[in-house]
């Protein structure tokens, strides 16, 4: 399925915000917050995740209608791996090892910059990354002769 | 709290250095020198032979139409043959040079990267545009050194790759790199 790619980049602007108020104020509960948000996209989809829902009540009615669409399978695998730095974040916090929690959530900033003013979405470069390393269930080049 | 907003602002700065790193470098047309093409030499030539290739966007020719310099043997010097065999590419290369384009699912830019190159392709005689999964081809990927999706590879009318870019590359550089090549 294709989708605005404009959705997205707006919910990563918001997860940055989210993220630096997570740093500076350590609050594990809205680390917690933005995890399930994660989970929606990544579960559910981009366009009905909160920040997906928030661009198209409130944003993409005052926009025009996109230049081109992308499709949806790459940022909603990138919610997945931010799922997953929320996770690390969260046990970081709860337990009291805060250089944990600050590790994953500057992580999390990082990526969500990257993503919202330059485009670029690190969760989805991982993607390939990982399958060299950890080819899973697919058939290699090896395999298949 | 002040830890934190130190960290915060330490990763403001790392990923605005990164993004600006990035925009620079994403999509830039490298030359690739002969014979270093590769990451492992030619010691990953012997998977070549008689194997079908799927996931590409052109039906494949046969074995038998390989390039000339192809026979020379594994071990030999990098340099004597093509980087990549016809049974990799999946289909025949382009009589003056072919635009090989590695994808993957998760991979936004490659859409418009596969519009691109194939328009490229299309308004130059005896280009070929030929588009690989590089999830199905990991060999292929590592040997390349195929890091990010997509990436693109231009090579000669004799299998040999002259330039590279990862990253969606710009139709103007694309261009160029072709005009160097034939």
């Amino acid at each position: 399925m294709d989708i605005d790619p404009r959705g997205p980049r707006f919910g990563a602007l918001i997860t940055l915000v989210v993220f630096a108020v997570v740093l500076i104020t350590g609050s594990v509960w809205l680390l917690a917050a933005q995890g399930l948000v994660f989970a929606a996209g990544s579960l559910l989809g981009m366009r009905r995740s909160p920040y997906g829902l928030l661009y198209r009540w409130l944003v993409r009615p005052r926009l025009g209608p996109p230049k081109e669409l992308e499709p949806e399978a790459p940022p909603r695998f990138a919610q997945g791996t931010g799922l997953l730095i929320s996770v690390i974040g969260v046990i970081g916090y709860g337990t009291g090892v805060t250089a944990l929690g600050m590790a994953a959530a500057a992580a999390g900033l990082i990526a969500a910059f990257l993503n919202g003013v330059f485009g670029l979405c690190l969760g989805c470069e991982m993607y390939l990354l990982i399958r060299r390393i950890w080819p899973g269930r697919q058939v290699t080049d090896a395999g298949r002769i | 709290m002040t830890a934190g907003l130190i960290v915060c602002v330490a990763a403001l700065v790392v990923a605005t250095a990164a993004g600006l790193t990035w925009r620079q470098r994403n999509g830039r047309m490298r030359p690739v020198a002969a014979g270093q093409a590769t990451a492992g030499g030619t010691g990953a030539r012997q998977v070549t032979a008689g194997r079908a290739v799927t996931g590409t966007r052109r039906s494949r020719r046969t074995t038998g139409a390989e390039p000339a310099g192809r026979s020379t043997g594994a071990g030999l010097s990098t340099g004597a043959g093509p980087d990549l065999t016809v049974a990799e590419l999946g289909g025949p290369l382009g009589s003056r040079a072919t635009l090989l384009q590695f994808s993957s699912a998760f991979c936004a830019p490659c859409g418009a990267t596969r519009r691109v190159l194939a328009e490229v392709a299309g308004m130059t005689d005896g280009v070929a545009h030929l588009e690989i999964d590089a999830e199905s081809h990991l060999e292929l990927v590592r040997r390349l050194d195929v890091r990010r999706t997509p990436t693109v590879f231009v090579l000669g009318p004799d299998g040999r790759i002259a330039h590279r870019a990862s990253g969606q590359p710009r139709k103007a550089d694309v261009i160029a790199a072709l005009g160097e090549v034939t």
